[in-house]
C-alpha cells in the first residue's frame, strides 16, 4: 500500500500491523528522547484545507518523533487561498519533493485526487464527509487498550453519521477486526442505504446503551439544525445525548469516546465527559502513536 | 506477539513480500547443514553464562538484552543460566532495533520486533547485548544507537551464539558461541526451540540474494 | 429552412446499407437527394465507396452545450458544429445557459448567425424560458420564436423550472408559436449541495446525495402540468427507473409529453465515481445498472423518444479538481452513435430503422426542425451520415474534434465509426476526416 487514504483497503493483518506498530512506538512517548531516527530526511507536508489544530499538531508530533522534517501548509495565507487549484498545490509540494502528504480536505475524495497527482504517499487527515483514517484507527488502539479485544466487542456509534466521516471509516474498520457496530442516530441523520453497510442500526439509544462495550459519541455540528435534521438541540440532546442518567445504565466496564472537540451538554453532559471511563484525552495521546506507525509504515521501507 | 518470527511479521508488512533481513527465508532449508546441534548450543550458551560472569565479576549490574526475535530467547536462556549459579534474578529484555536500521530504505517497511526494558532500565548498567548471529556488525550499530537512546549504560558488551564474520563495521564479540567461517553467500539459519521447536544452527547454500545482516 | 449555398458538385455513394438494410446507392445531387437504387450511374459525380457502411439521414441532437457566447475557452459554436459533423450530426439544438444566457431575440440570434458561418452543422438556438435562467419571470419567447433563428425548443437548462405555477405558464405561452418546453426536472431543495446519485455509492464515497425522486417529482408534476393546459412537454434527460415508469404511465393517459436519454445514462453508473474523478461529474447524475436496464427499455419501447447528448464541454482545469468544485458534464457528440449502437443495437435492443427514428427523426420532430430527420429518399434533403458498424476503437479524448477532453468514455472500447456525413449534399465529414 502506498497511500492511507481509506480504512476500507486496510486488511486485517494490515490494520493489526498498525495497532501492533503503534503499540510499540506507543514506548517513545514514555522515553526521555522521545525521538527515533527513522525517518531523518524524509519531508513530510501537512496540507490542511480546513482548521484542525488537534490533527495537524498530532501529525506533526508524529513525524517530528520520527525525525521526519515537517512543513505546515495551511490553506489560510498561502497561494491556496489566493485560487490556487488542488492540482497546483500538489504539484508545487511535489516539486519541493515532499516524500509524503497529509492532507485534511473539506471535499470528499481530495485525499484521492491529491493520490493521482503526486508521487509520494498521501495520507487522508480527513476528507469531508468521506473518511478519517488514522482517527478510526486510533479509536480502534484505544478501545483495544482500554478492553482487550476487538474481536466480537459491541461499539455502538452515536450522532450525525451521515456526515461524519469518523462514522465512514470506523464502521469499515471494526468491521474488519470483527468488532459489531451498532449506529444510532435520528433517521434523518443515517445514510439511506445504510442497509448495506456492514452494521446495525437503531434508532433508540436507551436500547443499545445496555448492550454497548463501546459508545462512540459523533460531534453534531450547530448547522445540522439549521438545517432541519433535527427540530432543536434540546430535543437531541434528551433523544440522543449522553448524560450521567444514560451513563449509569452502561455496563461497569464499558467506555465513552468521543473525537472531539466535544458538545458539553448536548452530546455529552459534564460529569460524562470528565468521567475516567471516558478516553477523550486518552484517544489524543494514541493519535500520535498511531500516526507514528502509518508514517512508519508507509515512509519507513522502500 | 514475540513469538511471531520476524519473517512471518515481515511478511505482513502491508502486504509486501517477506524481507527478512538474514535472507534465511524458510528457516530449514532442505540443503542446508547443521553445524550446531540442539546440546551444543546449550553447551556454548552454559560457557557463555559463566563467562559473563567471570568477566563481570559475579555480574552484579549485570543486564541482558536480547535484540529480536532470536536474540530474545538466547538472552531468557543466559538468564537463567546466570540465575542458577548466582541464585538471584537477572535483569533481561529485548531491545528492538528496526526503527535504527541503515537498510530501511532497502526494503518495504518492516514489522516492529518488542522493545521490552526491564523496569531498572539502563543507567549506570552493564548491558550485555545478545543475538543470534554476527554478521556485518551493522546490527549491533543499530543497536548502541537504540540504546543510547533509552540511557546510559556503565559498559556495553556483546554476546553472539554464532559469529559467521564478513565485518562491515568495528564491531567485535565479547562472548562468542562459535566462530562458524562462511563465505558471504552462504546463509546462516539460527533455530530455537521457542519460537522453531528445536534448536538448530544450519549452513545453507549460497541463495540468489545473500543476507546482508548480522 | 435556412439553405446554405448549394452544393453543385454531386456525389454518388456505392453500396451503402440504407438504415441497415440492403445495400444501395445514393446520388447527391443540389443538395438534396436525387436518386436512390442499385446500379445508379452518374457521370461527375464524386464517388464514394460505401461498401459495408451504414446509411443512416444525418443526426439530429436536441440537446448541446456549444457554451459561445461566454465560455469561448471551453466551446464555440463553430467547434461544436465541427464535432457534431464528426459524431455524424446534421444539427444540433444549442443549450441557453450561455453568457449572456439565451433570453433575447438578439442572443439566439448570434448562435443562430454563428452556427451557419461554420458550415458544419445546423445550429438550432433553444430560448431560455426564463429570464437569465432565473425562474422568476418568463424570457421573451414570442420574441425568439419570431426572430430568425425560429426558436421552437425553449428550456432553462442547467436548472429546473421549478416553480409549478412559472411552468405552468411557460407551457400555455409556447402553445401560440407550437414551441415546447424542455424541462429539466431536478427538484432544487431535494438536490442542494449535491453531488451524484444518492445511493450506495455516495453513502460510502460521502458525496451529498441526488436522490432519483428529486427528478421523478418534477416529471409527474409537470406531465401533469401538461395534460391540463393542453400543450407540449419534453423531458431532457431522463435518468432514472422511476422516472421510465412515470412517462410511460403519462404517455398511457394521453399527455403530450416526449423525453430523451443521453448517451452516458445508457451506459455508465455511478460506480464510476469511486475514483472521485470528476469527468464522472454530471447532471444528472449517473445512476445505478438497474436504472440504465430501465432507460434501454424505455428508449426501446418508445417510452423514451430520443437519444440527445446533453453535450457539455468543460475545460481540462473545470474537471482537474476534487469531485465537490468540478463542473458537471460529459462531451457526448463524437461517442453518441457508438454508444447508441453498442447499448441499444449490439445488445438487440433496437434495429437501424428504430435507432434513425430516435437519434435522427424524432429529436427533428420534437424540435419542429424541417429539413431534418427525414429518409433518404429522392427529393429529401441531403442530410446524410455513413457510419461503419463493423469497427471498433478505444476512445481517445485527445483524437476528439471538440476543444475540450471531458469524455467519461477515454479508454473504453466502443464500436463503430463515422465515415462521412453531408450536409445538405455538402460534405463535412469525408474519409473519417472533417472538412
Amino acid at each position: 500500500m502506498r497511500h492511507l487514504l481509506s480504512t476500507g483497503d486496510l486488511s486485517r493483518d494490515e490494520a493489526l500491523l498498525v495497532l501492533d506498530t503503534a503499540a510499540e512506538l506507543a514506548q517513545v512517548g514514555d522515553r526521555s528522547v522521545k525521538k527515533l531516527p527513522t525517518l531523518r530526511g524524509r519531508t513530510v507536508v501537512n496540507l490542511f484545507y480546513e482548521d484542525s489544530t488537534r490533527t495537524r499538531t498530532s501529525f506533526e508530533l508524529a513525524a517530528k518523533r520520527l525525525s521526519a522534517d515537517v512543513i505546515n501548509f495551511s490553506a489560510k495565507g498561502s497561494s491556496v487561498s489566493k485560487g490556487e487549484s488542488l492540482k497546483d498545490t500538489a504539484l508545487t509540494l511535489q516539486a519541493m519533493g515532499a516524500d509524503s502528504v497529509v492532507v485534511r480536505h473539506n471535499a470528499s475524495g481530495a485525499a484521492h485526487r491529491l493520490a493521482e497527482w503526486v508521487d509520494g504517499a498521501v495520507l487522508n487527515a480527513g476528507d469531508g464527509t468521506h473518511e478519517h483514517p488514522t482517527q478510526a484507527l486510533l479509536d480502534v488502539f484505544t478501545m483495544r487498550e482500554r478492553l482487550g479485544r476487538l474481536d466480537g466487542l459491541r461499539v455502538a456509534i452515536v450522532g450525525d453519521v451521515l456526515h461524519s466521516r469518523v462514522a465512514r471509516s470506523n464502521v469499515l474498520l471494526l468491521h474488519t477486526l470483527g468488532a459489531e457496530v451498532t449506529l444510532v442516530a435520528p433517521p434523518t441523520l443515517v445514510p439511506v442505504s445504510v442497509h448495506t453497510w456492514p452494521c446495525s442500526v437503531s434508532y433508540d439509544l436507551d436500547a443499545v446503551l445496555p448492550k454497548s462495550d463501546v459508545v462512540m459519541l459523533l460531534r453534531v455540528q450547530a448547522e445540522r439544525m439549521h438545517d432541519a435534521f433535527f427540530p432543536s438541540a434540546r430535543e437531541y440532546s434528551r433523544r440522543y445525548g449522553l448524560d450521567a442518567e444514560r451513563f449509569a445504565r452502561m455496563q461497569d466496564d464499558a467506555i465513552v469516546m468521543h473525537p472531539g472537540p466535544m458538545v458539553r451538554g448536548m452530546e455529552i453532559s459534564a460529569e460524562v465527559a470528565d468521567s475516567t471511563r471516558t478516553t477523550v484525552n486518552e484517544q489524543v495521546t494514541n493519535g500520535v502513536s498511531v500516526r507514528m506507525a502509518v508514517l512508519y509504515l508507509l515512509l519507513g521501507g522502500s | 506477539m514475540c513469538a511471531q518470527s520476524r519473517a512471518e511479521r515481515d511478511s505482513q508488512v502491508f502486504g509486501e513480500g517477506s524481507a527478512d533481513p538474514r535472507g534465511s527465508g524458510p528457516r530449514a532449508a532442505a540443503t542446508a547443514r547443521t553445524v550446531l546441534d540442539g546440546p551444543e548450543i546449550e553447551r556454548a550458551l552454559t560457557r557463555i553464562a559463566h563467562e559473563i560472569l567471570e568477566r563481570t565479576k559475579g555480574g552484579d549490574d549485570v543486564t541482558l538484552l536480547g535484540i529480536p526475535s532470536r536474540g530474545v530467547p538466547l538472552a531468557e536462556r543466559l538468564a537463567r543460566r546466570i540465575e542458577g549459579v548466582e541464585g538471584r534474578t537477572v535483569p533481561r529484555g529485548s531491545l528492538d532495533i528496526t526503527m535504527y536500521r541503515d537498510d530501511l530504505r532497502l526494503a518495504p517497511a518492516r514489522a516492529l520486533g518488542r522493545t521490552d526494558v526491564p523496569p531498572e532500565g539502563v543507567d549506570g548498567r552493564l548491558v550485555v547485548l545478545v543475538d543470534d548471529v554476527l554478521f556485518s556488525g551493522r546490527t549491533v550499530r543499530a543497536a548502541l544507537d537504540a540504546l543510547n537512546d533509552i540511557g546510559r549504560p556503565r559498559a556495553v558488551q556483546l554476546a553472539i551464539l554464532v559469529d559467521r564474520g564478513h565485518r562491515e563495521l568495528p564491531v567485535r564479540a565479547d562472548y562468542v558461541g562459535k566462530n562458524l567461517p562462511t563465505s558471504l553467500r552462504e546463509t546462516v539459519t539460527v533455530q530455537l526451540s521457542e519460537p522453531d521447536g528445536h534448536d538448530a544452527v544450519l549452513l545453507g547454500p549460497a541463495k540468489p540474494r545473500p543476507g546482508e545482516e548480522g | 429552412m435556412d439553405v446554405m449555398t448549394p452544393s453543385s458538385a454531386a456525389y454518388l455513394i456505392r453500396g451503402a446499407r440504407i438504415a441497415g438494410g440492403d445495400a444501395a446507392d445514393i446520388l447527391i445531387r443540389d443538395g438534396a437527394i436525387a436518386e436512390v437504387g442499385t446500379g445508379i450511374d452518374a457521370a461527375g459525380a464524386a464517388t464514394v465507396d460505401a461498401e459495408g457502411l451504414v446509411a443512416l439521414p444525418g443526426l439530429v441532437d436536441l440537446h448541446t452545450h456549444l457554451r459561445e457566447p461566454g465560455r469561448e475557452d471551453a466551446e464555440t459554436v463553430a467547434g461544436g458544429a465541427r464535432a457534431a459533423a464528426a459524431g455524424g450530426y446534421t444539427a444540433v439544438h444549442a443549450m441557453a445557459n450561455t453568457d449572456p444566457v439565451a433570453d433575447t431575440a438578439g442572443v439566439v440570434e448570434q448562435v443562430w448567425r454563428l452556427g451557419r458561418e461554420s458550415g458544419h452543422c445546423d445550429v438550432r438556438p433553444v430560448g431560455a424560458v426564463t429570464r437569465g435562467l432565473g425562474g422568476v419571470q418568463l424570457a421573451e419567447l414570442g420574441a425568439m420564436a419570431d426572430s430568425a433563428a425560429g426558436v421552437r425548443v425553449f428550456s432553462d437548462d442547467g436548472t429546473c423550472v421549478s416553480d409549478a405555477l412559472l411552468m405552468r405558464r411557460a407551457l400555455e405561452y409556447v402553445k401560440a408559436f407550437d414551441g415546447v418546453v424542455a424541462q429539466h426536472a431536478q427538484e432544487p431543495r431535494l438536490t442542494e449541495d449535491a453531488q451524484m446519485n444518492e445511493g450506495v455509492v455516495s453513502d460510502r464515497l460521502g458525496l451529498a446525495g441526488w436522490p432519483s425522486v428529486a427528478e421523478e417529482a418534477v416529471i409527474a408534476r409537470d406531465c401533469l402540468l401538461t395534460e391540463h393546459v393542453g400543450s407540449r412537454l419534453h423531458v431532457c434527460h431522463v435518468s432514472t427507473k422511476g422516472s421510465v415508469q412515470i412517462l410511460r404511465w403519462a404517455k398511457s393517459r394521453g399527455c403530450n409529453v416526449t423525453a430523451e436519454v443521453t448517451p452516458h445514462h445508457l451506459l455508465l453508473t455511478d460506480d464510476l465515481a469511486e475514483s472521485y474523478d470528476p469527468v464522472y461529474k454530471v447532471n444528472p447524475p449517473l445512476r445505478t445498472a438497474e436504472d440504465v436496464h430501465a432507460l434501454r427499455e424505455g428508449l426501446a419501447d418508445g417510452t423514451v423518444d430520443c437519444v440527445a447528448t446533453d453535450h457539455a464541454p468543460h475545460p481540462a482545469e473545470a474537471k482537474e479538481t476534487e469531485w465537490a468544485t468540478a463542473a458537471m458534464g460529459m462531451l457526448g457528440l463524437e461517442t453518441a452513435l457508438s454508444v447508441a449502437q453498442h447499448t441499444m443495437i449490439d445488445t438487440g435492443l433496437l434495429d437501424w430503422p428504430g435507432l434513425v427514428e430516435r437519434m435522427s427523426a424524432a429529436p427533428a420532430r420534437i424540435g419542429r426542425l424541417a429539413g431534418h430527420g427525414r429518409p433518404i429518399a429522392p427529393g429529401e434533403p441531403a442530410n446524410v451520415t455513413l457510419y461503419d458498424a463493423d469497427t471498433a476503437s478505444d476512445i481517445d479524448p485527445a483524437a476528439l474534434a471538440s476543444k475540450s477532453a471531458n469524455t467519461p468514455f477515454r479508454g473504453m472500447r466502443l464500436p463503430g465509426r463515422i465515415q462521412a456525413t453531408f450536409l445538405r449534399g455538402v460534405p463535412t465529414v469525408l474519409d473519417g476526416k472533417i472538412q
